[in-house]
């Protein structure tokens, strides 16, 4: 077939074309107050940032930081929800608070779209997606899920310890996303790397970081290749001939979503994967009730997706204002943590509480408004099955170390290493 | 029966609000359902019998978004 224009030459080499960002002092280190100081990105926050939430929630509602060249983070779920719906004043154009800031041209595309777009760009960049996302096209996905699920547990035979995190949760959403995007199955290590460095590596060097997003194109490139020369009935497919306002999408806009949904998709179901078997096997009542009685399950994703939600985002306030109180300076972050507000007692009764079979949840794990997670039907299928098929091979199981577990660093929470007593 | 002789309640979601999260046709598919882009819909289209109210009320208490209203 006749090569596809888009792709020949690679759509990044072209630096004159590509406006300039803002880059600020990268800041490290403890924390001295975390109204005034607060950081993502240090230890502490990482290991358990409840009740650091909780304090400033009652003292300071919308803490403030001079790290990552400035920011907010609300803790009101009421605050945490006016910004979400608030797309006149906050963009979207960066959701990764870090030590750089796209430069404002980019929006309302944002880099990788829609995640990264602004009215009114994003509801056409992200009506796209919507079908392949929907419950009905993602149950396409769950025997083949719950096959790879049960192939995963065949191999802890003669093991009474395994880890959870490495060995179980962290295996089925790359697979599933690599199977949605027509990449191959074996690639899942890979991807981890990029995840890593999209998420976790906020305070690397600016250089760093683009070298190894670089890293990322390039793999994105050579599958837009193969998926040109073999077209198939997949995600990369579809991406590569759709088409908006009467024009198939330039390169950077496939590229950029391709990146989007190999990256959103694996970090936070892992971590949601991982969080939830964590509860369960340091909470043997909720473990038993659910082994005992199933038809909990639905109720009881939910209820885990609040209380330990996965994933906090960004935004770039657009002008200087003063909101609810606090002098916010164009350009500023604000860290949008849906965990806080998912633990906001306003909100929910017995907010701090795990309730497996809580009747009243308008948790916002998904987020709020127009960017609501596009795979969150993914992800719920992914964690039913993969607690369903966990709590059917292995009924009974606890923490083998609780000291030996540890938490991933930044805006997606989750365990990373899990150490269950499975025998 | 209800007082005023009407015997279903009223359900509607505000396609406004409605952001798809899905939570009402997860937890009550008997009076929910998605559209092909994923967004809430009420199977019967509106009217639903009063004890079924149970479960739109669910639907209620669920809905992120703040998006489904009922109405005797
Ligand atoms: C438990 C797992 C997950 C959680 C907690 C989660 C959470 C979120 C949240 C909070 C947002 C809102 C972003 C914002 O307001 O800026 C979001 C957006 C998004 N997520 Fe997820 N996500 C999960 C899994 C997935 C999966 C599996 C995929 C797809 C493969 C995915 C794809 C997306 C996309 C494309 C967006 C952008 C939507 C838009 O901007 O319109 N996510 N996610
Ligand atoms: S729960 Fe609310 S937002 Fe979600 S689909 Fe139903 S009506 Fe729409």
């Amino acid at each position: 077939m006749a090569a596809d224009p888009r792709f020949i030459r690679d759509f990044r080499e072209a630096p004159d074309e590509r406006p300039f960002g803002t880059r600020s002092e990268i800041i490290t280190g403890p924390v001295s107050d975390w109204a005034s100081d607060f950081s993502h990105t240090e230890p502490e926050w990482s290991a358990d940032p409840y009740p650091i939430m909780d304090d400033l929630r009652e003292r300071c509602p919308i803490a403030r930081t001079e790290r990552f060249g400035g920011g907010w983070l609300p803790t009101r779920f009421e605050d945490v929800a006016a910004i979400a719906y608030d797309t006149e004043r906050f963009s979207s154009r960066a959701i990764i608070m870090s030590n750089f800031r796209p430069p404002r041209e980019l929006a309302p595309v944002g880099g990788s779209p829609p995640i990264s777009s602004d009215p009114p760009f994003h509801r056409d960049a992200r009506k796209l997606l919507l079908p392949a996302f929907t419950k009905a096209a993602v149950s396409r996905q769950e025997p083949a899920t719950r096959a790879f699920c049960h192939a995963l547990i065949d191999d802890f035979a003669g093991q009474t310890v395994v880890d959870a995190a490495q060995d179980y949760a962290q295996h089925i959403p790359m697979r599933v996303i690599a199977a949605m995007l027509g990449f191959p199955p074996e690639d899942g290590p890979r991807f981890r790397e990029f995840v890593e460095n999209t998420l976790e590596g906020v305070n690397l060097p600016p250089e760093e970081r683009m070298a190894r997003m670089s890293a990322l194109f390039d793999y994105l490139l050579d599958q837009i290749h193969d998926h040109l020369d073999h077209p198939r009935d997949d995600l990369t497919s579809f991406l590569v001939n759709a088409e908006l306002y009467g024009h198939k999408l330039d390169a950077g806009h496939v590229a950029g979503t391709m990146a989007l949904l190999l990256i959103a998709g694996i970090d936070t179901t892992w971590s949601a994967i991982g969080s939830s078997l964590w509860h369960l096997a340091r909470t043997p009542a909720d473990r038993e009730r659910l082994v005992a009685d199933p038809g909990l399950m639905r109720t009881a994703i939910e209820e885990f997706l609040r209380a330990y939600a996965p994933v906090t985002m960004a935004r770039l306030v657009k002008q200087d204002m003063r909101w609810r109180g606090a002098d916010m300076r164009a350009d500023d972050w604000i860290l949008l943590s849906f965990p806080a507000a998912n633990r906001d007692p306003a909100q929910f009764d017995r907010a701090d509480e795990v309730v497996i079979d809580r009747e009243v949840n308008r948790h916002a794990a998904f987020g709020l408004g127009i960017h609501r997670c596009v795979g969150s039907h993914l992800a719920r299928m992914e964690l039913r099955v993969a607690l369903e098929v966990w709590l059917e091979r292995v009924p009974e199981f606890t923490l083998a170390d609780p000291v030996a577990v540890t938490w991933s660093a930044g805006q997606i929470r989750g365990p990373r290493t899990l150490p269950l007593r499975i025998g | 029966m209800l007082p005023d002789g009407k015997n279903t309640v009223d359900v509607e979601i505000d396609p406004g609000r409605c952001q798809g999260h899905g939570r009402c046709y997860d937890l009550v598919p008997e009076l929910f359902g998605e559209d092909e882009e994923g967004y809430g819909r009420v199977l019967s289209g509106g009217p639903v019998p009063p004890d079924q109210e149970a479960g739109a009320r669910r639907a209620v208490l669920n809905c992120p978004e703040r998006a489904i209203a009922t109405q005797p």
